[in-house]
């Protein structure tokens, strides 16, 4: 394995697992608290014990995000010291921000999860407040690092460096608002379907327990909103990418040959030699509409570009097909949700309905992931999009198949603890049957 | 702000820091040591006790070291491509202990409380609080002989080996292991009610003590051979001796606190103590960020940037401070052992 490839792979092992954990903390708060004030306000222990059981749960996860955060923190001096050097004075603002954020997070996360009977009430909510603003600013901040290597702004190239360095405008580029919204949302999505999947699953079995029913409802309130906007703000983020990253949308779609009337391809392989899709079904007119809001406008096609400036096309256009796919379903399911609401349906009652969500469990966090594929292989060959290639920025060291096999063996042990102990330690761990005598329907929503 | 002077700010909050991260970080990985060398009858209570007092704070301490590493790539990003690619190797591996230690804590503390699984997860806890400061000194110890050098022609273990896999290194390494101990079990006195414990902690902290001091004579003595730099800055330059009065005399009033149970003047003065160590090392190698070729100023991202961090640096501080108090407040105002404490997150009401 070339050492550019491992180093590549080890960056997106380690940044594919911490997103994982990283999205619990971002999402899990908001639900924690949710169940806490419903608890101080109806006096209802289901609530509580409900508030209680989520934070067993956070407190595994959060710790694997930090210590898995903290190797990405080294890693990007570990694997690209010529990135570091080169972006450090420009990017290392939203860093520095983000870096008071854990501050906090963890701080209030100490006090939430250890300090039950230390602190008042009122106090003890307040942390958990605390904790969810800090730990969505966390994302935002670190995300925006991100949306400068997509659009780099801030800085004047000469000679091979960067000069005239203004901090404040990198952290204003182009792509920050949209992938920061994007993100955001995606988080509270996917922890909002994860959690009412499990409880909708668990629900199929036992259908009186109210512990459940009022998880689902809390979950369903974070995660239904967020789905239902979350493929608006994906067609935002399409139009900016179309405009500042004109290669990657050309991957995203496979859009091989520049032209007006552009068609979205649904599914298909694209054959990046002999340039063109195998098996999609084309809509004609769609991609220029949904980029440029227009059916008859010029999108760039990847023939626009040289080939060594391509990322690999297939990659990109089925992680892109995944996550629409997957955020379609998610935002119909949220919708159907909304609906029986409306029509004062029981959701903790329709088994359909408990299906669907039991099946989108775990899509939120599929999407998610292909979603950073799209972001992250669409940015190839560029580390920072047409100033440095990854190339460039590589570190010198051989051999680093070494640690990029150490790293996912290390990630793959970690994962499965992980998921072991959440399903013996919080999911099946004491039953709390006498909820389930204590059912009823009007109180469960 | 004169310009010339903001380098050298950022890089005492640099400094300042990484000392918090070894006073506080260092404390909780001391915690782990002494996890795997308690002893006598009162083991499982000795465990118990450590684990309860490292607990809620661990996270928040260890963000110390995610600021020290953001202050460098972004105020001194020369030095941090340096630091990443020359010690590559022990990173690395200081970060799969940062990761196990991280993770068997807490699922120590998750998994069932049957007695195998229990030793399971403790001794792997235990035996990565040991490799991590030791792996965490030897990269100081790299960086203060001055040899974490870019050397392009060299071979593979010229370039990332030798660089840090030399004595001196090692007897930092050490030196990190005993004071992060020494600190853990000086803080542990004051964790517990029980006067047994207390003993026991007691003579854990004399014990680390002696080995703190050994550990420090063993990298005087090989740094004017290996670290000249340090030999220079801590032995002969003008401001050595008033330092080492000031360390020597707080190293004494530890182990006088420790000795007439004086705990919180233990406390105070271990603190003075290894602020006095980080602080020497800091001085030693000033003017450099990275010796013998990257100083501060000649390392430093452009004023704008610099100015920039010391104004999040201020804002941040005005939230982070008294939210660290407040946390402080909340659990180390007492015993970590109280007894109405009641059992992790368990439903009791
Ligand atoms: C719950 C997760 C989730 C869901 C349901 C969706 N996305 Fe997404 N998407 C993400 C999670 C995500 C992400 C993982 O959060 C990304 C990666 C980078 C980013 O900012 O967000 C992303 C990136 C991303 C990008 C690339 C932005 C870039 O390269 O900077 C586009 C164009 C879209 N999304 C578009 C969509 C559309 C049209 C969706 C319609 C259903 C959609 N996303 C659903
Ligand atoms: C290069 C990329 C990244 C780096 C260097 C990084 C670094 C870190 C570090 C050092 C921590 C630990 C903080 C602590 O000890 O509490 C952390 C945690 C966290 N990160 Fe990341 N991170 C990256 C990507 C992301 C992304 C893309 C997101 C989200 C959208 C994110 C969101 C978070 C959150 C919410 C936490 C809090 C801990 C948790 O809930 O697990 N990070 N990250
Ligand atoms: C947590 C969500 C993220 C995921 C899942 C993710 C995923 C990936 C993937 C798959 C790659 C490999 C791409 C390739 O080489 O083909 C990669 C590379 C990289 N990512 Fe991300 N990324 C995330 C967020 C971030 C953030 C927030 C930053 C920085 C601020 C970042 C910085 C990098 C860097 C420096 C590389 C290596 C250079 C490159 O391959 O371009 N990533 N990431």
């Amino acid at each position: 394995m070339p050492d550019l490839l491992a180093a590549r792979s080890q960056m997106a092992v380690s940044l594919g697992f911490h997103i994982l954990f990283a999205v619990v903390g971002i999402g899990m708060p908001v639900l924690m608290i949710v169940a806490e004030r419903r608890w101080q306000k109806t006096g209802d222990a289901v609530y509580l014990e409900l508030a209680r059981r989520w934070a067993k749960g956070t407190a595994i996860l959060f710790a694997v995000g930090a210590v898995s955060g903290t190797v990405l923190s080294f890693e990007l001096g570990l694997l690209w010291p010529s990135f570091m050097k080169f972006a450090g004075a420009i990017i290392g603002m939203p860093f520095s921000l983000e870096g008071f954020a854990f501050f906090t997070e963890a701080i209030f996360l100490g006090i939430y999860l250890y300090g039950w009977d230390r602190i008042s009430r009122r106090a003890h909510l307040l942390a958990g407040i605390m904790v969810a603003v800090s730990g969505a600013a966390s994302g935002v901040f670190v995300v925006i690092a991100n949306a400068w290597m997509n659009s780099p702004t801030g800085f004047d190239m000469i000679r091979g460096a960067a000069v005239n360095v203004d901090p404040i405008a990198g952290m204003l580029n182009p792509m920050a608002f949209q992938q920061t919204l994007h993100m955001t949302l995606a988080a509270y999505a996917a922890t909002g379907f994860a959690v009412a999947g499990i409880h909708a699953f668990l629900l199929l079995f036992d259908k009186e327990n109210a512990f459940h029913r009022r998880a689902l409802a809390i979950a369903l309130l974070v995660g239904g909103p967020a789905a239902v906007l979350q493929p608006l703000s994906g067609h935002h983020s399409a139009q900016v990418v179309a405009e500042y990253q004109p290669a990657k949308l050309a991957s995203m779609e496979s859009h091989f040959v520049t032209g007006r009337h552009a068609p979205i391809l649904l599914g298909g392989w694209p054959d990046m030699d002999a340039r063109r899709v195998r098996f999609a079904i084309p809509i004609p007119g769609a991609l220029s509409l949904l980029a440029f809001n227009d059916p008859d406008a010029l999108v760039k096609g990847l023939d626009r570009f040289p080939r060594r400036d391509w990322p690999h096309v297939p990659t990109v256009h089925i992680a892109f097909q995944l996550m629409v796919a997957l955020g379609t379903y998610l935002a119909l399911v949220a919708l159907w949700g909304g609906w029986l609401a409306m029509r004062r349906h029981d959701h903790g009652s329709h088994r359909w309905f408990l299906r669907a969500l039991a099946l989108a469990a775990p899509m939120g966090f599929i999407a998610i992931e292909a979603g950073w594929t799209v972001t992250e292989v669409g940015r190839q060959p560029w580390v920072v999009y047409g100033v440095l290639r990854t190339a460039d920025a590589v570190t010198p060291m051989p051999g680093l198949i070494v640690p990029f096999l150490s790293f996912t063996l290390l990630y793959c042990f970690l994962g499965i603890i992980v998921v072991w102990l959440l399903y013996n330690q919080i999911i099946r761990s004491p039953r709390p049957t006498e909820w389930s005598r204590r059912y009823s329907p009007t109180s469960s929503r | 702000m004169e310009p010339a002077i903001l380098p050298d700010i950022l890089a005492l909050i640099l400094a300042l820091s990484l000392a918090a991260y070894v006073l506080f970080g260092g404390a909780d990985f001391g915690g782990g040591v002494w996890d795997l060398f308690a002893f006598g009858p009162r083991k499982q209570r000795q465990r118990d006790v450590i684990s309860h007092s490292i607990a809620p704070i661990w996270e928040a301490n260890h963000v110390w070291l995610i600021l020290a590493i953001v202050l460098t790539f972004t105020c001194f990003p020369p030095a941090f491509a340096r630091l990443g690619t020359v010690l590559h190797i022990p990173l690395s591996l200081m970060l799969v202990g940062i990761v196990l230690r991280g993770s068997a804590f807490i699922f120590r503390s998750y998994d069932s409380q049957e007695v195998r699984a229990q030793r399971r997860w403790g001794r792997i806890f235990a035996i990565a609080s040991l490799v991590t400061p030791l792996l965490l000194g030897i990269s100081i110890g790299a960086v203060a002989s001055g040899r974490v050098v870019e050397n392009p022609g060299g071979d593979f273990a010229a370039r990332f080996v030798h660089p840090w896999l030399t004595p001196f290194s090692f007897s930092i390494g050490l030196l990190a292991l005993t004071t992060f101990a020494f600190l853990a079990a000086v803080f542990l006195t004051m964790e517990t009610t029980d006067a047994e414990l207390v003993e026991d902690f007691r003579g854990m902290a004399l014990f680390a003590g002696v080995a703190v001091f050994g550990a420090a004579l063993l990298s005087l003595s090989l740094a004017p051979g290996q670290a000249p730099l340090m030999q220079e800055g801590l032995v002969a330059s003008a401001w050595a001796l008033p330092f080492h009065i000031l360390t020597g005399v707080a190293a004494v009033v530890v182990l006088a606190g420790l000795w007439l149970r004086k705990f919180r003047l233990a406390r105070i003065a271990v603190g003075v103590q290894v602020l006095c160590i980080v602080g020497g090392w800091a001085l030693a190698q000033y003017p450099y960020v990275v010796p013998p070729d990257l100083t501060i100023a000649g390392s430093a991202a452009p004023d704008v940037t610099l100015r920039l961090v010391v104004g999040i640096l201020a804002v941040g501080g005005v939230i982070l401070l008294p939210s660290l108090f407040y946390l402080f407040r909340v659990f180390k105002s007492g015993p970590a052992d109280r007894p109405e404490r009641p059992a992790r997150g368990h439903f009791n009401g």
